[in-house]
């Protein structure tokens, strides 16, 4: 375990040492003590290894992440996991706004609740709350499936193209071109690999599916007052 | 005796309205017909002022001039060296605007890296992100990051030589754009991840952060990422210059590309080209304040766009403080775009060349801005680079032309003082003297 005192060591040499991980590297476990909130913590990470932090961390935190592990003992700022390619983040307490905005792959693991736009123009990542989610959530999200054991707020998957919801709990609206899915078992088997994955404890029965009506998908005049 | 009244007496010649003209009546019944706004591509096609209103007056006996052809007049300049380890050095300082691949083929993004690195200069990606095409032939190659975030992977963004964070552009400032389903062929669809054949939107905002405060810390996660070593460049719409290039050095940008209303888009609506923004020659000068307030002119560089089309725009440009110009229009007309040659395709379209600016719909006959197969075969993205790198090649030397002229040795010494106007419009807006006077509408120090 290489442990970094980010007050001591600075964000800059910080990121250095982990982005001069390969693919091959041997030292695979790395902790950083003292985020005090710090932004752009462990962004830009290309090689299998896991990163703990002890701590609170600001915006951006794991930003476009690949192949690594990330935890984040404490709460995540705005942007967390923004873009991410694979790889997974885990986030023991509560995460900010746009929490895996624009994600492709690999998959997010929130452990509290998520703010609003949590999922927007999500890409293909993979995202599991364990509490609530706020508003304008997964905002023109293209693909991937986004899982809420709690409740959604306002205007969820508002114009989104083919990714997929799940619910547990209660959504206060969807969004413009949102609606209730059937759960098909091909659905129950994915939701339930996801939640197996996020080590989250849940009957993938409980929950409801919603995705894309797909009546924007092309523009009519007809439809102008849905945006 | 006039044919339709018997009695003589005389008509009045049919007067057509300066209000209800012919094109907006064509508007109105377009509208009328399909109700849906008008979608095209290009900048503002409205008539506004511009470097057209702007003179040079030449050397005198108190300006005396450089020999050409004998007296060096120099045209390299860096992008990015007050935060990047590597900033771009480039041989011209006119650089290729951000277009995407989706809105252009592939062989046309080919053909714009080839002719940028025969002249020395870089290009840029767009919405959709890096092509190798584009990649493996572009010398320096500039990557946008976009609202939409299309195609955007960091495996791309550490191959960039730069980033260009897009906040806006001259023809829809504060707008998003539209891709129509007839281009999002398999290639683009894949690389944008979205279905086939959809109407695919593209972001007004970014998705993970809003104002100048979140950019700081954009910027310094994008640094992170890519270690310091590129510089990040922040492209604004001439919306609000003075403030937009405050708060974008503010934010730690290493440059700042300016666009005005007459910069070109892939796709938007009319209305919003013709009527949102301001034109490029009212920008230039208050991002240039902006520069000069904080310390930052020629730390921080200044790259200008929008309807740059000869040296001399490019020579204007520059002596009113800018340090680069990127040009978008202009290069695709130099690959071939709106080519009298398929007059009659542009025809049967119902258009003529010069006029074509329906790129979204995917039937460009030049091959240029189209994913059909079959029309881009027409275009050779060699040929284009070649056109390409001779047009820019002019451009420098008729700027270095007129930079002799005014007695520089480089493109970066001309100055304000180089210039007169034409018009008390542009003279107000690039605050140079009405030609003739020594005096511009809002002049410090004068009454009026």
């Amino acid at each position: 375990m290489q442990t970094i005192d980010l007050s001591e060591t600075g964000l800059r040499e910080m990121n250095k040492m982990l982005h001069a991980q390969a693919d091959n590297t041997n030292q695979t476990a790395w902790e950083i003590v003292n985020p005090k909130g710090a932004h752009a913590i462990a962004c830009g990470l290309d090689a299998p290894i896991e990163v703990t932090i002890k701590g609170s961390t600001g915006y951006y935190c794991a930003g476009m992440n690949q192949q690594a592990t990330v935890n984040i003992h404490g709460s995540a700022g705005p942007g967390t996991g923004e873009n991410i390619m694979s790889g997974k983040i885990v986030i023991e307490g509560d995460a900010s706004q746009y929490l895996g905005a624009t994600g492709h792959g690999g998959l997010i693991v929130v452990k509290g609740n998520a703010s609003s736009r949590c999922g927007i123009s999500m890409k293909g990542v993979n995202i599991v709350v364990q509490g609530n989610i706020g508003h304008m959530s997964a905002f023109m999200g293209q693909s991937g499936n986004l899982v809420v054991c709690g409740d959604a707020g306002d205007a969820l998957g508002d114009s989104c193209y083919e990714a997929r919801f799940f619910v547990r709990g209660t959504v206060k609206s969807l969004g413009a071109d949102c609606e209730k899915k059937e759960m098909r078992p091909e659905h129950l088997t994915l939701l339930q690999s996801l939640l197996d994955e996020a080590g989250i404890d849940a009957d993938p029965a409980e929950f409801t599916r919603y995705g894309s009506a797909r009546n924007l998908y092309n523009f009519d005049v007809d439809n102008a007052g849905a945006y | 005796m006039n044919k339709h009244d018997p009695k003589g007496i005389p008509h009045t010649t049919p007067r057509q309205s300066a209000t209800f003209t012919q094109d907006i009546n064509s508007d109105i019944r377009r509208a009328a017909a399909t109700g849906i706004y008008d979608i095209r591509g290009g900048g503002a096609k409205r008539k506004v002022p511009s470097f057209d209103d702007l003179l040079f007056m030449g050397a005198s006996i108190s300006r005396y001039p450089l020999e050409g052809y004998r007296e060096k007049c120099e045209t390299s300049v860096t992008i990015g060296g007050l935060h990047a380890e590597n900033p771009i050095e480039l041989d011209i300082p006119i650089t290729i605007a951000g277009m995407s691949f989706g809105a252009l083929s592939g062989p046309a993004k080919e053909a714009l890296g080839r002719g940028a690195s025969a002249a020395g200069t870089s290009t840029t990606t767009g919405d959709g992100g890096m092509t190798p095409e584009e990649r493996g032939h572009s010398d320096k190659l500039v990557y946008q990051y976009l609202p939409s975030r299309y195609g955007m992977n960091p495996n791309d963004l550490r191959k960039a030589d730069a980033i260009e964070i897009v906040v806006g552009q001259g023809a829809k400032p504060g707008g998003g754009g539209m891709l129509l389903g007839q281009k999002i062929s398999d290639r683009v669809a894949e690389m944008r991840n979205l279905p086939k054949g959809i109407d695919q939107r593209s972001a007004c905002r970014h998705p993970d952060w809003t104002g100048p405060d979140d950019l700081e810390i954009k910027i310094l996660e994008l640094r992170e990422i890519t270690g310091w070593k590129v510089p990040i460049y922040v492209k604004v719409a001439g919306a609000r210059p003075y403030y937009d290039t405050t708060l974008a050095i503010k934010a730690g940008a290493d440059a700042v590309v300016l666009d005005g209303m007459q910069g070109g888009t892939a796709a938007t609506q009319d209305v919003f080209i013709e009527h949102v923004g301001q034109p490029t020659l009212a920008i230039v000068r208050p991002a240039v304040q902006a520069l000069q307030d904080l310390g930052m002119h020629r730390k921080v560089q200044l790259i200008l766009s929008g309807g740059i089309r000869s040296g001399a725009d490019v020579a204007k440009a520059m002596a009113l403080g800018a340090d680069a110009v990127a040009i978008g229009t202009a290069a695709l007309i130099a690959l071939g775009d709106n080519d009298p040659k398929w007059e009659a395709e542009y025809n049967a379209l119902g258009t003529t060349a010069g006029a074509y600016d329906d790129w979204h719909e995917g039937q460009d006959p030049a091959g240029i801005t189209t994913q059909d197969p079959d029309l881009m075969a027409r275009f050779d993205p060699v040929e284009g680079g070649r056109r390409l790198r001779n047009y820019l090649k002019v451009m420098t030397l008729e700027a270095q032309t007129i930079a002799r002229a005014c007695g520089k040795n480089h493109l970066h010494n001309l100055e304000p003082e180089d210039l007169v106007a034409l018009t008390m419009e542009a003279a107000a807006m690039a605050q140079v003297p009405l030609a003739g006077t020594n005096w511009y509408p809002g002049k410090p120090g004068t009454t009026y």
